[in-house]
């Protein structure tokens, strides 16, 4: 979709989150001065789109005790990568799901996902689980769990500018 | 409406028709000890944290919305929010935006020495385009993702990664997503 000024108003004002009141909706219509109304017709159109994944409550998950992070690699034919892709996207446990270039020969895998968990266990259970049920056991595959966070920021949508924008409206 | 792995860990899914019951998103109490985690939340944090990270209500009083749905106060669940933010537990109740679309990105990585490690880590860092970089059990042993406007950045940020480590970069842009971002999985 197209973005006009208004829509990176709005998601300039909501970007940190909608305020913790009554009726929030009405919070952000008055700092862009534009209706109630206006701004959830706005909202539910950037949710059609897909510019807005998903609204609610976003969780931090190492303060919640995920604390076991692996990133799991597999060396898919091209033939059932989208297949086994979204098998995998399915899962309960996997958090991400992307198929990236194979580098040969340093780097033979082209499928790649995420997967949380309370303990490094119950991550290793989880991938056994998958490929138990899927068959994936002559799928060659690594498991890169993460030991150390040297750098984490949220990809920002708005930029200064617009939030610029959002603090004068 | 449900996440999609609520089926796994939930002994009871029930979504009538009209509005929610408590006792019916929430596990039993013989399962808690498998789904407990290390923190003491009550019933309702716990149903806000894990029934709430999509379709929050677009209507006038969303929170109100929610306090039916559960049957609580809409003060209640305004406290619990704020007081679930204040503990550092949820960053925000608001949107999770794709990926921009605008822009590009790329997955790349480096084989370090062990104890070139942080040194490194703090070249890379020291990139605005870098957003996230990890240490990870592996050869290839940081791991991080590079976001510009364009691809030129991209590939100029990586060479300048490169002339200013070293080291050659393992650079693995997406080619696909398999993955519908249904929120983050708890109690799995």
């Amino acid at each position: 979709m197209v973005l006009n000024e208004t829509d990176r108003q709005l998601i300039a004002a909501i970007q940190d989150g909608l305020p913790l009141a009554s009726q929030p909706y009405a919070v952000i219509a008055d700092q862009l001065g534009i209706t109630q109304q206006a701004v959830i017709t706005r909202l539910q159109a950037l949710q059609d789109s897909g510019l807005i994944k998903r609204m609610g409550v976003v969780v931090r998950h190492r303060a919640l005790g995920y604390d076991a992070n692996a990133m799991v690699v597999w060396d898919v034919p091209e033939a059932d990568i989208e297949r086994i892709g979204k098998l995998l996207a399915d899962e309960t446990c996997v958090t991400l799901c992307y198929q990236r270039p194979r580098r040969l020969p340093d780097w033979p895998y082209n499928l790649f996902c995420m997967i949380h968990g309370r303990a490094r266990d119950s991550v290793l259970r989880c991938i056994e689980r998958i490929i138990d049920r899927h068959g994936l056991h002559d799928v060659d595959h690594d498991v890169l769990f993460s030991t150390r966070g040297f750098k984490q920021c949220g990809a920002r949508y708005a930029s200064p500018a617009d939030q610029a924008g959002a603090a004068r409206g | 409406m449900l996440l999609k792995n609520q089926a796994a860990s939930f002994s009871v899914r029930v979504r009538t028709g009209r509005g929610y019951n408590m006792t019916n998103r929430l596990p039993k109490t013989g399962k808690l000890s498998v789904l407990d985690i290390p923190l003491s939340l009550s019933a309702l944090e716990k149903c806000l944290l894990n029934e709430y990270q999509r379709g929050f209500p677009l209507c006038e009083q969303p929170y109100a919305e929610i306090a039916r749905q559960l049957e609580v106060s809409e003060a209640e669940v305004l406290a619990t929010l704020a007081s679930l933010q204040q503990r550092g537990l949820i960053s925000r109740v608001g949107p999770v935006f794709a990926p921009r679309r605008a822009g590009s990105s790329t997955l790349a990585a480096l084989a370090v020495p062990e104890q070139d490690l942080e040194a490194v880590a703090a070249i890379v860092n020291g990139f605005a385009e870098v957003n996230h970089n990890y240490q990870r059990e592996h050869a290839w042993n940081l791991w991080f993702v590079v976001t510009a406007p364009d691809d030129a950045r991209i590939r100029e940020v990586l060479g300048e990664v490169e002339v200013a480590t070293g080291l050659a970069v393992l650079d693995l842009p997406l080619e696909r997503s398999f993955y519908i971002d249904l929120g983050f999985p708890l109690w799995c």
